[in-house]
Formats: C-alpha cells, structure tokens, sequence
C-alpha cells in the first residue's frame, strides 16, 4: 500500500481511533529518568522532545531542541511484558471428589495496541512468537495476546550507541511484521509518512486524515532512516557465529567475563527474546485451595539450574557462557534463528557494561592469536 | 497445562527412600499410552510439580506407575500420598527408550541407583516380547544393598531369562554379590557386542564411563542410548530450565543417543 502523509498533529486521532476501537494503547513515557513502556491516553504522554544517550552501562536522559515524539531508541522494557507478563497466576485450583477444579475466574485477553514499535522489537516478537506458538506446543496465553495486539511501528530515524540492529539485519527499517508503520519527519514541517501492513491497520488508516506523499517528503523520510543505519558504530561479524561460540564452551574468556559480571540478571530482563521462566505453586492455610504462578526467571539466577545435589552451573562463568551461547549461537538449533536482534538493551543495562559484541570480536581474536 | 487428577492406589516402600506410587485416573482423567523412558510431571497438591519417570509397564496403560526417591520438598510430598489421595498429572512428555525397534538384538540394560525406574517399562517390553529378543542383560548397581530397587523381581526376571547382574559399591558382610561400580559389571554379562543395544540410566558420571566402556568393547555408540536429567518446569519448551547447549531436555530427551550427549556432558557445568 502507498504511503501517505499524517501531520504529527493527527497522532492524537490515530491513538484515539485505536482506543475506540477498544485497545488499551501502550507506549513509551518517561518515568525516573528513562523511557519505559506504559499505558498512554494520548501523545501528549510520550517522551516529547526528549531523546537518550546510551553507552555501555550507562543511561541518560536529554532534551532535544525540537518536539519530536519517538526521538530516542529502545529503554530498558520490551514489549515482551504484556505478551509475556513477568508474573502471572495461571490457574487455581480446588480439590473437588476425584478431580480438581478450576476456580479462577476466566481472565479476558487484554487486548492492546503497541504505539511506537522499532523494527528490532518487531524482529524480538517474531522470534518470541516461535518459542511459544511455533514448536509442539502453543502458550494460550502469549498466542491471544499477541494476536490481538496493534502494532504501530515506527522507524528508527536515529541510533543510539548501543545499537548493532544493522548488523543483525533487523533494522532500523520496519519493513515487515506490523498494522501501521510510521516515520517521523520533524524539521520545519512536523509529520509522518505512514503506512498500513495489515487489513486492519487498512481501516484505521482509512478513517484518517492523510494526504498522498510527494517526493521531498519521501524522501526526508528515507534519509532519515538511512543515517540511523549509517550512524551505527557498533557491530558484529555473525559469518559463523553460531559454530563459533560452540566451539569455544571451554574457552578461558568465560573466566575473564565472570570476573566482572555480577550475576544480576539484568541483561536478561531487559532482553526483548529472553522467555525463561519459573513456577511456584503454593496453597491457602487450609490447604484446600492452590494455585500457580509464573515469573520470569534467569540462566544467572543460582537456583534456576538447580538439581538435587546442586546447581549445574554453579560458577559465574558458566552462567554468562550459557546466556551468550543461548543468545547467539544454540538459538540457531533451538529456534532457526538468532536469539539476539542487536537492541543493545544488555549493553546499557548491564551495571559494569559488559558488551557481548565485543565478547564475539575477544574470541575471534582469541582464536587467531 | 493443567494437571489432572489421578488416585493414589496404593503407596508401596522400596527403599529407605522410595516409594513406587500405583494411580489410577481420577474424575476426567483418561489412561494414556505412554513408551518406556517417556516421564509425567507429578503435581504434590499445593506443594509443587515434579519430573518422575513411568516405572509400570507400557503394555498396561490403565493405570500409572512412578517410583519416587524423596530429595526435597515436592518428592517428600509425593512420596507421603495415601490410598484415595489425588495427584496431579500432565503427560507423557519426552522421547523414550526405542527398545520395540530392538528386535532380534541383544539388550543390555545398566542402571545406576534410582536410574532403574525408568529402566524398568524396557525390563516390561522386554518380558512381554521375549521371543524378539536374543540375550537380554540388567547390570544394576546401587550404594549399598538396602538401596536397590525391585529385588523382589529379579527372581522372575531371572526366570525369564533376563540375566540380572547386581552390584553394590560398599557391602555388608553377607553380600554374596558382586562389589564395585557397574562399568565393572559388563564383563559378567553374556551378550554378542556387536548386535547388542544398550539402554543406560543413572548419574552422569555412571552412565559416561559405562558408555565409554561398552564401546570399547565394541558396541555401537549409535545403539547406545542415554537418559539425561536437569531442572524442569514446565515440559513442553518454554520455562528454559532444561536446556543442557542445543537440547531442551524435555522436547529432545529425555534419551538421546550416546554420540547426540558424549560432547555435551563432557563439558562441565554446561
Ligand atoms: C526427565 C526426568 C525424569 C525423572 N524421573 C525421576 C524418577 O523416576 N524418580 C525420581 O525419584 N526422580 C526422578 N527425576 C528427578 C526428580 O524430578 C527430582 O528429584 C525432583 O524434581 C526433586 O524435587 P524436590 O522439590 O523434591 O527437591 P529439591 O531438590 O528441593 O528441588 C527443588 C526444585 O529443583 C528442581 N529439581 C531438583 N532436583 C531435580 C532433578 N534431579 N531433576 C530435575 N529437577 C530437579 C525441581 O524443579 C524442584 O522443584 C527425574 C527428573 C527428570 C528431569
Ligand atoms: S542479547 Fe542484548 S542486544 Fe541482543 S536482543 Fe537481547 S538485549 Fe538486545
Ligand atoms: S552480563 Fe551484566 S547485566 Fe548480565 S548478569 Fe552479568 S553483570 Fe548483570
């Protein structure tokens, strides 16, 4: 479909067109200095005019000089927590005669509309949508929620220093994977050339006001989008990345990496892909009733590998060889592809900055020298 | 997923600490095939969900047979369950034992400990196919003594001819048996190496030396098969627990062939 032109005025209809069409729409706001995910009731609760510096191990917030709505990159929440949410009950259960009972009330699926999805998260859906719809069996939960979402994606018009979606070939172009896709064009007009991907991003874009594009305003898009590619600085060289980590299980970087690595599981909260998880079940005082619950669980967590006698991974390095092996390379068996879409969220997340870019480029180099 | 309601049966005592649990389905429950090898997640009600192993026989599957050693919470809650009490189950999950594709070869079974319990349903096959099998040998080796499970049936295994070779690592005095780990048992054990296919379960380090050892005594390592254990959740591929490099424990296993784990578990704390 063409893609046509909606003044940055008009985002208020289109978020309000989504909301009467019964989504909960949530997107990106700032809350204690970075910008997270959350329920939004119109542009006026996104991050106006601010954008983020990052680096490794480091977040910081700053204003911009123009009233740009989506001028900053990814902060440290994922779409993951509302198709995946990070603690769930799944069921409870009564003991009635010779069978149980379910006794929870039916939830509904909450049915929300994405508002500013970048391509790399795009790409973390998708390979989210393989672990849990994709093999034998299927997550009820994740697979209603996500096909229920709206996803408004919006193009990267510029890269933070973290960023590496270029070399894992997710970004910064949105090109496929959502119901309306905008880029912002912010200079001495304010706009967006927006674009629908889906029948029902179609619609929405149908009862909208737009105008056709003509070819300056295309183009100030395009460019846009080109310098966030070309302004990348970091990358990976993935040629073979998948038997290179595999080859290097016993490798005496995993040593060098755990002596400063924490352990803190940061890096796999903030990862858009990461979907482990664990179960606890627990019953009321009269033992009558139970229940389970879900939360999101980490490989850098002690007791996640734990078997009687002990943990598996006892020992930091084992941990972060896990993590990045999973990442990078056993993903590939796993799921057919990587685990890592180059969001760089466990770069700047990381408290002592440990950057797994330049853990492949160490053990290259390990390897040649 | 949600568990379903099975009947404890009956709470049988093999060990000090074991106990082998007969279920039978409860209100909505339905009996449900199951290959040897293949493992149910048990749910202690209120107190948690385990990965346990059918130990009963595939070719009765009207009612479930697990054998449980208590190690912690969830176990000691199983192992605890009475006649009429309710246990959760979801299942079968995980590849199994492929001792009906066996036919005409020789078997050789080497359990470690607990590691017979999901031995015994090939032990069952085996008993209700002997004819498809030519020498058909058990190499179980435990602790000590008190801690080998079902001796009561050794006697009819032996009967129908099911060599069963028995070791203990540290013996009282009135132990006539053999005395060592049970790499060192395959010696008593009359099979053709070459048409024989190995069916191996206890802890790690028993069943890698007992693979290393059959196969340099000439049995295929392609019919070797191994039963692999880790943290488990959920069963069915999403909780992550489970993943020893490029397997889910769950979904791929729990046996593999021996050359699919020989480089994996030799790598530590993978
Ligand atoms: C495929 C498979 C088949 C099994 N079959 C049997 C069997 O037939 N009989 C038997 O007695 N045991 C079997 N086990 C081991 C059994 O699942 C554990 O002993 C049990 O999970 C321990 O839980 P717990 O709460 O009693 O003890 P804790 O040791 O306190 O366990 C805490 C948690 O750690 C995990 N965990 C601990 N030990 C293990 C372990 N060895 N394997 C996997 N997860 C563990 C569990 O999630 C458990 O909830 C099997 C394990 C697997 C993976
Ligand atoms: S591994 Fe790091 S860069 Fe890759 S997707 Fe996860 S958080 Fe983003
Ligand atoms: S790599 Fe960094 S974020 Fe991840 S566990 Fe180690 S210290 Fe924490």
């Amino acid at each position: 479909m063409q893609a046509r032109v909606l003044e940055a005025y008009q985002l208020h209809t289109l978020i309000g067109l989504l909301r009467e069409r019964g989504y909960c729409c949530v997107g990106p706001t700032v809350r204690d200095g970075a910008i997270v995910y959350d329920r939004i009731a119109g542009p006026t609760d996104l991050p106006v005019g601010w954008t983020d510096e990052q680096a490794p191990g480091s977040y910081r917030l700053k204003r911009r000089d123009d009233g740009a709505y989506f001028g900053y990159v990814v902060g440290p929440h994922s779409w993951k927590k509302y198709v995946f949410p990070p603690e769930r009950r799944l069921w409870q259960l009564k003991r009635a005669g010779q069978q149980f009972e379910r006794v929870d009330e039916p939830s509904q699926t909450p049915k929300y509309a994405f508002i500013g999805v970048r391509a790399c998260e795009i790409a973390a859906l998708r390979i989210q949508d393989r672990v849990f719809t994709g093999g034998e069996f299927t997550e009820p939960e994740y697979e209603a929620r996500r096909e229920l979402a709206f996803v408004v994606a919006v193009n990267c018009t510029q890269s933070a220093d973290t960023c590496f979606c270029v070399s894992m070939k997710t970004g910064p172009e949105v090109k496929s994977g959502y119901d309306l896709a905008l880029t912002e064009v912010v200079g001495e007009s304010h706009y967006f050339t927006i674009r629908a991907g889906t029948d029902r991003g179609r619609e929405v874009l149908a009862s909208l006001k737009t105008s056709a594009v003509n070819e300056a305003q295309r183009s100030a898009a395009n460019t846009r989008v080109r310098q966030a590619a070309e302004s990348q600085t970091r990358t990976v060289d993935t040629e073979g990345i998948k038997e290179l980590l595999q080859r290097n299980y016993e490798s005496e970087q995993w040593k060098e990496v755990a002596e400063r690595c924490l352990s803190c599981a940061n890096c796999t909260m903030a990862c858009p892909t990461c979907f482990c998880s664990s179960v606890e079940d627990v019953a009321d005082l009269t033992g009558e009733h139970a229940e389970r619950w879900r939360r999101w669980d980490s490989c850098f967590n002690p007791e996640f590998s734990y078997i009687h006698g002990g943990e598996v991974r006892k020992t930091t390095a084992s941990r972060y060889r896990q993590w990045m092996t999973h990442k990078l390379s056993t993903w590939f068996d796993q799921f057919g592809s990587s685990g890592c879409v180059g969001c760089g969220r466990c770069i700047t997340w990381c408290p002592v900055g440990i950057d797994l870019t330049e853990e492949v480029r160490k053990m290259r180099a390990g390897e040649t020298s | 997923m949600l568990p379903e309601a099975w009947i404890v049966r009956e709470n049988l005592r093999e060990t000090e600490d074991v106990v082998t649990l007969v279920l039978e389905p409860g209100g909505s429950a339905a009996p449900t095939a199951f290959a040897p090898g293949q493992f149910n997640m048990l749910y202690a009600f209120g107190a948690g969900e385990v990965p346990i192993s059918m130990s009963g026989d595939p070719g009765d599957p009207t009612k479930l047979v697990h054998t449980i050693r208590d190690v912690g919470p969830v176990t000691a809650a199983l192992c605890r369950l009475q006649p009429g009490e309710l246990v959760g189950v979801r299942g079968p999950f995980g590849s199994h034992w492929p001792v009906a594709d066996q036919q005409g070869r020789d078997i050789v079974i080497a359990a470690g400990g607990i590691g017979l319990a999901p031995l015994r349903p090939v032990v069952h096959h085996v008993l209700r196919h002997r004819g498809d099998y030519d020498d058909v040998v058990l190499l179980y080796g435990a602790r000590r003594p008190s801690e080998l499970l079902f001796t009561g049936e050794f006697e009819s295994w032996r009967q129908s001819d099911i060599q069963v070779v028995v070791t203990v690592d540290h013996a009282p005095a009135d132990w006539t048996e053999h005395v060592g780990v049970v790499t060192t048992l395959i010696r008593h054990g009359k099979f053709e190496t070459e048409q024989a296919s190995a069916f191996l379960c206890g802890p790690e380090v028993m069943m890698r030396f007992t693979a290393a050892e059959l196969e340099s005594k000439g049995v295929s390592p392609d019919k070797t098969w191994i039963s692999m254990e880790r943290n488990m959740k959920c069963a069915v591929g999403f909780c992550g627990h489970c993943q020893l490099g490029t397997e889910f424990i769950c979904m791929d296993g729990p046996v593999f062939t021996w050359p699919r784990m020989r480089n994996l578990i030799t790598v530590r704390e993978l």
